[in-house]
């Protein structure tokens, strides 16, 4: 047993559980549904910009980007501009590719060591696409959710909506109904996106080895409030109005609990609660990290413009004087040029006797 | 190369797997062949660095100052201060796992320890004690824990199998760039004297005699000498160079490693050969110089300052022989520390000048205000602009491959004009398969200070990757020649290929260039600069004049 996702997991069926049964005690509704969400949001936006805040004040000392490509030098050699940018707007492509395309990711290789000692290094792509499609369905759900916060629904969520439950699926039985309301592709693929990304963590031998507690919660979590937000859905068919209500109560702070919301939803929004309050603590700050990463968004224009060390102090060195009165001699001896001639000798004492004379000279 | 070195067979059985146990519970095991000597107290000591002493990294005891703790708690704290990149990096890695099997090291040894986000783990895992609220709380079970003298020998048997390389920063979808990580480690354990000797002795050395190796003005005189000697007997002309001179044009600068082994000799050779060329054909004017007598800077892998005091001797001795700016010859490190460092450390240059080829007119625009250019960018242009008279075809007894060196590709991005170079004075070129390349290119091994003889077995793991991809191109192509760009390689890769490609020698660039250079007034060459015979050549043929472009003042020349 592997207590790095034993006790995430843990942690997460306890979370659970104090949502559902403290949903039921009737008094606990305002707590769960507008207490700890309001907390949360604070937690979030303080944390998000404190820590954005205490990167910042580091300053950045030596401009030290990663070049993945030809620098700008001769004007008839080729410059890779994206992935060694010379001037700013460059260095926004790079980043745009980095951020939306997750452009490191696509050189993922794999290596393999086969007999005789060849090695090869093919591409692979699983993780990219689990990234890619992890983080743009997350985005696709959060876009749709907006429907709670917003009167009248923007044209863009809908339009989103739209695109996003374009494949219908339909399953009408007396027993069993599923597709009524629309399905939504996003939220199905985000559940199946963190189960590849946690099967990953178990199965990969490599990345079980180096994964800790912090990567297999939030994956827990996400995974919880993509399933509590599918079954609400699909499965209870939540109370939409009555939800959109307590939301738009809490954006317009006159919070309410209207009656119809059921167990489902506050644990659905303790979890993304929890989320929210654990994020700016954790490594998913990489959301704002990307973005400051100092390999990544600097131009490699280092030696054509000069970049300015804030702290940058004098420190000891050997001065070419010092160098010279050590050596001057043996300088002179074989015809270097110095800057001083060797003081004349006095006739009594041997010419190669030249140790006490640097202490002199040394002053 | 030290007997104990196990032989290839043995070495290539690699087992990738990572143990069952947790990575905090083995404990690290400094194995001989896989670590460099302790540093030198006297080498220490004359830097004036801390706590100076003998220490034997296989003792129990490495004689650590009573309150080390805390000395690198406030270390660690000081550098997350000053230092973006540390915080960032401490912060934001996810442990997706792309570096993992990106780093030669893990490649070659199959070290979990040595996947890049397990070396940065080393410590992160004492930053999430030492200063997250998350870590404190959870403590193992989240990847924390508190630091001990077990730990810290991990760091530094860790530290010092990283060849700051950053091949895993281009795949890493935040940029975590593990060079940097292993640099601030070092810097860490630097701060208790606990350094390698491959690197402290060679930092004191550049520090009082100008170059790592600790040759004095008289003996480097020779050593040049000794070159102008070998040249003559080569190619009949007897080469005229300057050094310490000023009012020079352009002052040169190489790590002195060319100037003193082989095959690195014959690359100092070649400059000195081109600087001849030059200075008889166009009146150029370079000059070497003994204070500034190392391109390398090992201070580099020792701390900031220790860097900064070393680089400060280029711009230092430009300005005090009046040049008008510097030129700098091949080497690796030396190119990531002048591209990324050396102005915002010792500049501004303002008594040089913005950097302009007195011979084709060319402004160095990419080196304006740095005012220092790459040799490699200096003589393609050259090139383009026909002011070499060049004759290949004395290389065609070389099938030639190109090894990106680490710090020219990823610190600066230096690929196409050394290509356009050897395919200007090669007629025989293949690259390396694509994913060993340019920016993907591999390590030679023994990079960041690590290429001693008593980690040999570390060596010649870690340069695997690089090995088995010049096996290729030999197998496949008839590669005999492996060209590159850097003074740690000409030094680390002869011994590698000897040990897993042993038909496959190593070059410098400028070796190859001055094969090619038809000198002014030269015998018929026999032999090519080792003073082997050139095939076919043993019956001499006429040069042909319009070789190269053949400018009209070039032919008045004659």
């Amino acid at each position: 047993m592997n207590l790095r996702y034993i006790i995430p997991l843990i942690a997460v069926i306890v979370l659970f559980l104090i949502a559902f049964l403290g949903a039921q005690v009737s008094g606990l509704q305002y707590v769960f549904g507008v207490v700890i969400p309001y907390l949360a949001i604070l937690t979030f936006v303080l944390g998000f910009a404190a820590r954005v805040i205490g990167w910042s004040r580091s300053p950045v000392p030596f401009k030290i980007p990663t070049t993945g490509g030809q620098q700008k030098s001769l004007p008839w050699i080729r410059h890779s501009k994206f992935d060694c940018p010379e001037k700013t707007w460059q260095v926004w492509v790079r980043m745009a590719l980095e951020v939306l395309t997750f452009r490191s990711l696509f050189r993922n290789t794999r290596m393999k060591l086969k007999e005789g000692g060849r090695i090869s290094y093919q591409l692979e792509l699983f993780l990219w696409v689990g990234a890619l499609a992890f983080h743009y369905a997350f985005l696709v759900v959060l876009i749709r959710h907006l429907r709670f916060f917003l009167e009248p629904v923007p044209f863009v969520v809908q339009l989103i909506e739209n695109v996003d439950s374009f494949f219908r699926m339909e399953i009408i039985y007396p027993a069993f109904k599923f597709g009524l309301p629309g399905v939504f592709i996003s939220g199905f693929v985000l559940l199946a996106a963190v189960s590849y990304l946690f099967l990953r963590r178990l199965f990969v031998r490599q990345v079980k080895y180096i994964s800790i507690a912090s990567d297999y919660f939030p994956l827990f979590l996400i995974f919880g409030i993509a399933l509590s937000g599918i079954f609400m859905r699909y499965v209870t068919k939540v109370d939409v109005t009555a939800a959109k209500e307590l939301t738009m109560g809490l954006i317009t702070f006159q919070p309410t609990i209207p009656a119809g919301v059921d167990a489902v939803f506050f644990v659905h929004i303790f979890f993304v609660s929890i989320l929210l309050a654990y994020f700016p603590f954790s490594k998913l700050m990489h959301l704002g990290g990307v973005f400051l990463s100092p390999t990544r968004n600097m131009t490699t224009d280092t030696r054509a413009r000069r970049h300015i060390n804030p702290w940058n102090y004098p420190v000891p060195v050997h001065t070419y004087d010092e160098y010279e009165d050590e050596f001057r001699d043996k300088m002179v001896e074989v015809g270097l040029p110095v800057e001083k001639m060797p003081e004349p000798v006095p006739a009594e004492e041997p010419a190669s006797d030249s140790e006490p004379e640097q202490e002199e000279q040394k002053e | 190369m030290a007997d104990e070195t196990p032989k290839p067979e043995e070495l290539i059985q690699i087992d990738h797997r990572p143990p069952k146990a947790d990575w905090m519970e083995v404990p690290v095991n400094i194995r001989k062949g896989m670590y460099c000597y302790a540093s030198n107290p006297k080498s220490v000591e004359y830097l004036g660095l801390p706590h100076a002493r003998a220490w034997n990294p296989l003792d129990d005891d490495w004689k650590l100052p009573e309150n080390w703790q805390e000395i690198l708690h406030e270390g660690f704290k000081e550098r997350l201060g000053k230092f973006r990149s540390f915080k960032i990096f401490m912060d934001t890695c996810v442990r997706c796992g792309a570096c993992a099997d990106k780093c030669h090291y893990f490649i070659g040894t199959g070290d979990p320890k040595n996947m890049p986000v397990l070396r940065a783990e080393l410590l992160r895992s004492v930053y999430r004690n030492d200063f997250t609220r998350m870590g404190k709380i959870l403590g193992k079970v989240n990847g924390a824990r508190p630091m001990s003298i077990d730990v810290l020998k991990e760091w530094w048997y860790y530290l010092f199998q990283c060849s700051e390389c950053r091949r895993c920063s281009v795949f890493c979808p935040y940029g975590i760039d593990t060079a940097e990580i292993t640099i601030m480690g070092r810097e860490l354990l630097n701060l208790l004297g606990l350094n390698i000797d491959w690197i402290a002795t060679p930092v004191a050395n550049c520090y009082r005699t100008g170059n790592h190796l600790g040759i004095q003005p008289h003996a480097f005189k020779d050593m040049l000498d000794f070159f102008v000697e070998d040249i003559e007997e080569v190619t009949g002309v007897q080469v005229d160079y300057s050094i310490n001179k000023k009012g020079a044009d352009i002052l040169f600068i190489t790590p002195s490693g060319d100037v003193f082994a082989d095959p690195g000799t014959y690359t100092a050779m070649g400059y000195l050969m081109l600087f001849h060329y030059l200075k008889e054909k166009y009146g150029l004017d370079v000059t070497w110089s003994t204070y500034g007598s190392e391109g390398g800077n090992f201070g580099f892998f020792t701390s900031h300052e220790t860097m900064k005091r070393l680089n400060s001797k280029m711009y230092a001795e430009a300005k005090r022989l009046g040049v008008k700016w510097i030129l700098g010859g091949e080497c690796g490190h030396m190119w990531r520390v002048i591209n990324q460092y050396m102005d915002t450390m010792n500049g501004p240059t303002d008594f040089l000048e913005e950097p302009v080829s007195p011979i084709t007119g060319t402004k160095f625009e990419n080196a304006r205000t740095n005012r220092m250019v790459h040799i490699a960018e200096f003589v393609s242009d050259l090139i383009k602009h026909g002011k070499l008279e060049l004759d290949p075809s004395r290389n065609d007894h070389l099938k030639v491959t190109f090894h990106d060196s680490c710090n020219p590709s990823r610190g600066m991005g230096i690929f196409d004009e050394p290509r356009y170079i050897i395919n200007n004075v090669c007629n025989h070129f293949y690259e390396m398969p694509a994913n060993t390349i340019r920016e993907n290119t591999f390590c030679c091994g023994s990079g960041a200070g690590l290429n001693a003889g008593e980690d040999m077995e570390l060596r010649m793991a870690g340069g695997l990757p690089r090995a088995s991809a010049v096996k290729y191109v030999h197998e496949k192509f008839g590669v005999n020649m492996l060209a590159c760009i850097c003074a740690i390689d000409r030094a680390a890769l002869p011994p590698l290929m000897e040990y897993w490609v042993p038909e496959v020698d190593v070059t410098g660039l400028h070796e190859l260039v001055a094969n090619a250079l038809i000198m002014p007034g030269e015998n018929e060459r026999a032999t090519d600069l080792r003073a082997e015979d050139i095939p076919g050549r043993e019956v001499v043929e006429e040069v042909e004049e319009g070789q190269s472009d053949g400018e009209s003042e070039e032919q008045a020349d004659e």
